[in-house]
């Protein structure tokens, strides 16, 4: 296996994108990531999409082979690979571009996310998502999403004394650091009085514990790393990726306030990359629900089992912090196309890393995190990047 | 509206009666039944096992708002409830009109479980509802 670097970068604005299908965003985002590498259409080898559901909220499926239509690339007939892990399509995209790379059997290959959420209803929106769940033993049942996490939060609250103040201040927080992201969907401070008088969902999250309903498309390039310097003024290595799995349902699982899949994904990676956890400067982690970063930054080993809560009312977490999250806005504020967040949060990265993250912009990172996670834990994908 | 029918007739005889599988090798139960022991894998001696119902609600929540599908019950109870034998199921706790709570114990009953549109097929399954906690037994 060999070292690869990113090389080019692209993200479109996050949110309600009436103006823009499917395949206009992907192309914008695409063409973005192309010039940001200077690389021309001839030096790209292989395409992968991370698309979880085209086929619920756009009737359309083949994504492979539209976006390498509509990025331009037909008549250069390069291979297009559309991946799914529900909300880790994105990462899983990242991932499989990365094998490509490492393996030396291709050397300069996109790898793209992308999700038009909003040309349905909400209730249909809704239905597309929890097909992430297990349809047979727990939608039927009646189970939604935000109900799966409600039950983790629940928990986590009971054996560890976690407050819904903690979590409100997940989403106070990461609103904060939307206003300072131009794509991000919510440029909109919220308050924790905010968070608790809003609408319930699935007690005790509230409408504004969770992530929204997105649009939006992101792209990366990859190179190995022996090429990169001649391919990028700053390219980012990838020092570490990883992918796990568990149960598709929550209630199969081990510990129901512990992620397996990401404690096993993040050993991989830290081991991987030769790091501690403490090394790391920035990490964007799967926020789908307040209580998801709460639980993230326990299972990726920043903090204790049970302490995130407390770590977060502490703003160990916040922007300029030791360890920043979600300096994006996360899932939460930037927006979720869940197709898209894995590739946006290595764009993110990226961003801090090169030093371009404006005025959200942290001092001195040099090591970053990003964290996928697809249904309530049944994936999850970590890379970690380095400058 | 989606159509779920013929997937969940599959189904049928696991959600009249609770039927799932037990591993006679590692001693370990499932809800629903598995082709395979994910402890023993190769080495599994499978079996068919019927569970009583009666369990202990490990987490819950209410849901507010469902999908279109259930979005006439709510408010209503989902809980992950740990079986006596062992396994977890997620099912929805009714007859709770003091709520639920972490801990309580629980058995099945047999309610309508959903319905595909106005005049669609109605499909049947388990609930949960609290057992009645009695001081003299
Ligand atoms: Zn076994």
């Amino acid at each position: 296996m060999r070292p690869v670097s990113i090389i080019g970068v692209g993200c479109t604005k996050f949110g309600e994108r009436w103006d823009a299908s499917l395949r206009d965003m992907v192309a914008e985002a695409g063409i973005m990531a192309i010039e940001d590498a200077c690389v021309t259409g001839e030096e790209i080898d292989a395409l992968y999409v991370g698309n979880m559901s085209g086929g619920r909220f756009v009737e359309q499926e083949h994504i492979g082979a539209l976006i390498s239509d509509y990025a331009g690339l037909s008549r250069l007939h390069i291979p297009s690979t559309r991946v799914e892990a529900a909300c880790a399509s994105g990462g899983l995209a990242l991932r499989q571009a990365v094998l490509a790379v490492a393996s030396g059997y291709q050397d300069v290959v996109i790898a793209a996310g992308v999700e038009k959420m909003t040309d349905v209803s909400s209730g249909t929106a809704a239905d597309a998502l929890a097909s992430a769940a297990d349809r047979e033993w727990e939608c039927f049942f009646g189970a939604t999403f935000p109900a799966l996490y409600a039950m983790m939060a629940r928990l986590h609250m009971r054996r560890f004394g976690t407050t819904h103040e903690q979590m409100a201040m997940v989403a106070v927080k990461n609103h904060h650091h939307a206003c300072f992201n131009p794509i991000a969907q919510y440029h909109m401070e919220v308050t924790v009085d905010d968070v608790e008088n809003s609408p319930m969902v699935a007690d005790p999250l509230h409408v504004l514990d969770c992530s929204p309903i997105s649009d939006g498309a992101a792209a990366v390039i990859l190179a190995p790393t022996e090429m990169a310097g001649r391919l990028s003024d700053t390219p980012v290595r990838i020092a570490a990726s990883s992918q796990a799995s568990d149960t598709l349902a929550l209630h199969d699982r081990r510990d129901l306030t512990t992620l397996d899949a990401t404690v096993h994904a993040a050993r991989a990676a830290f081991s991987q990359a030769g790091i501690e956890p403490k090394q790391v400067d920035v990490a964007e982690v799967h926020d789908c629900f307040t209580i998801g970063e709460i639980l993230a930054i326990e299972d990726l080993g920043f903090f204790e089992k049970g302490q995130g809560g407390i770590a977060t009312e502490e703003g160990l977490t916040a922007l300029g912090s030791s360890l920043s999250v979600n300096t994006s806005g996360g899932l939460k504020a930037c927006g979720h196309p869940v197709g898209a967040t894995g590739i946006k949060q290595a764009y993110e990265i990226v961003l801090q890393l090169r030093g371009e993250a404006g005025r959200r912009q942290l001092e001195e990172a040099e090591i970053g995190l990003t964290h996928n996670v697809g249904g309530s834990g049944g994936t999850a994908i970590v890379h970690i990047l380095s400058r | 509206m989606t159509t779920h029918a013929p997937r969940f007739w599959r189904c049928i005889p696991q959600r009249y009666s609770l039927i799932g599988t037990h591993c006679t090798s590692c001693n370990e139960s499932f809800f629903p039944p598995r082709n395979i022991c994910p402890n023993c894998r190769r080495g599994a001696q499978l079996e068919e096992c019927k569970f009583k119902g009666t369990g202990t609600v490990i987490t819950y929540t209410t849901i507010h708002n469902a999908t279109e599908d259930f979005d006439r019950l709510t408010p209503y109870h989902l809980a992950i409830i740990e079986l006596d034998e062992g396994p977890r199921i997620t099912g929805q706790i009714v007859s709770a009109p003091d709520g639920v709570k972490i801990g309580m114990r629980v058995r099945p009953v047999f309610r309508i479980l959903g319905k595909e549109g106005e005049r669609g097929i109605i499909y049947y399954g388990t609930k949960f509802a609290p057992i009645e906690e009695t001081c003299c037994d």
